[in-house]
């Protein structure tokens, strides 16, 4: 707990603890919005380096970009508020506290790319969050209100999914389409549409204030910038932090009082994301190219650690029975696929594996990459190759029913 | 390398429902999974292949096999 304090721009402000910073005090803080034309914003964001923060991690300004170019009808934004990742909370977290910050960037957003539309789909599930959007949104005025509306957004993992968002505002229907036509071409009623995280778009309001500049003052030179990050696990407790790109995952652990005692492995970037082995884990800077060489990636900044005394066969399968619970059961691949590697792994868990469960593993991991509409099937066999690598021995303890090293009472023949 | 004429496979992953006819056709490029679903080449057609290519679009009951050219969208997935 010694050094420097962390670097805070998104969650800087008022106590987090105190709720939603309101509309005259956010403006009282960090003054007005800046009068900036919608091209040079959008140069302004291609030269800061700031990527998205809902996981796939594309490029903002070239993205806004190609929005604006669209040929056709006004374009729409789609403020991605849905956060179905089980394990992370920092979009929730900055949409109770930091609304405006959202609001401002969302409305960026519509300026640069010439929106008359703008809608907030936030989860469902998360109330306080929506009931803090809502609540901004009034004290802007009829003036901001008539250009947005809030969509609640159904509490599954693919909800969150991009053109499964668009889908669900025009029809109800939160499944993933066949792309292309992606959203950006063809989304909300039709218009080209810019789907962005909340997160990503509070960057851009402080990036609008301060310049590409400032923002690259923080960070990596590879990855300049800060990210907020969800961090949970061992104790049952959820934290969100802002971080430097660079920052190691150590570093984090400690800000949030784990330590590397007893780390077996730490899964980052969600279940999409990877699993690294603990004492790797602590030194990997949290960055992408980093996260990528060591196995995981960045996605949307879950940091979960495991403890020594749990099993990471059994953590596995159970993020497999949850993915395979989310499919959208829409592509074969992915409904059977997963369904099969789901219950592989609960009887691998178990300690009742079959002679060839660990080789099917093995080969439907290969199989079934690329090949659902979305990326969930993808998602989930990183997930578990990642697992797999990370958790070797005991795969293959758990494959001879050898025991379960971790917990000594997860294998049992029977 | 890539002529503009180039074709290869694509499958509509939400249209297909496995009914295994492509593979029948063209095994040379579409292998099925353990659950039926096709598993494509995803290199360009062979000249040689292409008309068998054709036959496996049009066998497939409900529409989900395509040819499309290979240098397709770069975000393809």
């Amino acid at each position: 707990m010694s050094g420097p304090a962390p670097l805070a721009r998104l969650l800087a402000g008022p106590p987090l603890a105190a709720g939603a910073e309101s509309f005259p005090d956010h403006q009282g803080r960090l003054g007005r919005l800046p009068s900036i034309d919608g091209a040079s914003l959008i140069g302004v964001l291609e030269a800061s380096g700031l990527t998205g923060r809902g996981g796939a991690g594309f490029p903002v300004g070239r993205k806004w970009r190609t929005v604006a170019q669209a040929a056709g009808d006004w374009p729409v934004v789609l403020v991605n508020g849905a956060e179905g990742e089980p394990l992370s909370a920092k979009d929730r977290a900055l949409m109770v506290t930091r609304p405006h910050l959202v609001l401002d960037g969302a409305l960026l957003a519509a300026a640069a790319v010439g929106a008359e539309q703008v809608v907030l789909y936030v989860g469902e599930a998360h109330a306080a969050a929506r009931a803090a959007l809502g609540r901004a949104v009034l004290e802007r005025g009829p003036h901001v209100g008539r250009l947005l509306r809030l969509v609640a957004a159904p509490p599954r993992y693919v909800a969150g999914e991009e053109s499964a968002a668009v889908h669900y505002v025009d029809t109800g229907d939160a499944r993933p389409t066949s792309v292309p036509p992606r959203p950006f071409e063809r989304g909300v009623g039709g218009r080209p549409t810019l789907v962005q995280n909340v997160e990503s778009l509070a960057h851009v309001a402080l990036i609008a204030r301060h310049g590409d500049g400032w923002y690259r003052g923080a960070g990596s030179t590879t990855a300049p910038g800060t990210a907020l990050v969800s961090t949970s696990g061992r104790d049952g407790r959820t934290t969100v932090h802002e971080i430097e790109f660079g920052e190691t995952i150590g570093s984090v652990a400690t800000r949030r009082g784990t330590t590397a005692d007893g780390l077996q492995a730490v899964l980052v970037g969600g279940y999409f994301g990877g699993w690294i082995a603990g004492p790797i884990a602590w030194s990997t800077p949290l960055e992408p190219a980093e996260l990528r060489q060591a196995g995981a990636g960045f996605g949307c900044g879950v940091i979960s650690f495991l403890g020594r005394e749990a099993c990471g066969v059994q953590a596995a399968a159970q993020v497999m029975a949850y993915m395979a619970a989310e499919s959208a059961a829409q592509c074969g691949p992915c409904v059977f696929g997963l369904r099969a590697i789901a219950d592989t792994m609960a009887r691998l868990a178990a300690g009742r594996a079959h002679a060839d469960d660990l080789a099917h593993l093995e080969r439907w991991t290969g199989q079934i990459r690329g090949r659902g509409a979305c990326r969930h099937p993808d998602g989930a066999v990183n997930h578990l190759a990642s697992a797999m690598r990370v958790f070797g021995d005991e795969f293959r303890r758990h494959q001879a029913r050898r025991g379960c090293a971790a917990t000594s009472q997860g294998v049992r023949a029977s | 390398m890539s002529a503009p004429d180039r074709l290869r496979l694509q499958v509509d992953r939400i249209r297909c429902d496995g009914a295994g006819l492509c593979a029948e056709l063209l095994p040379e490029l579409i292998a099925l999974d353990d659950w039926g679903y096709p598993i494509l080449a995803p290199d360009a057609v062979p000249n040689a292949l292409l008309p068998l290519a054709r036959q496996a679009v049009e066998a497939c009951p409900v529409l989900a096999l395509r040819l499309v050219p290979v240098p397709t969208a770069v975000e393809s997935r």
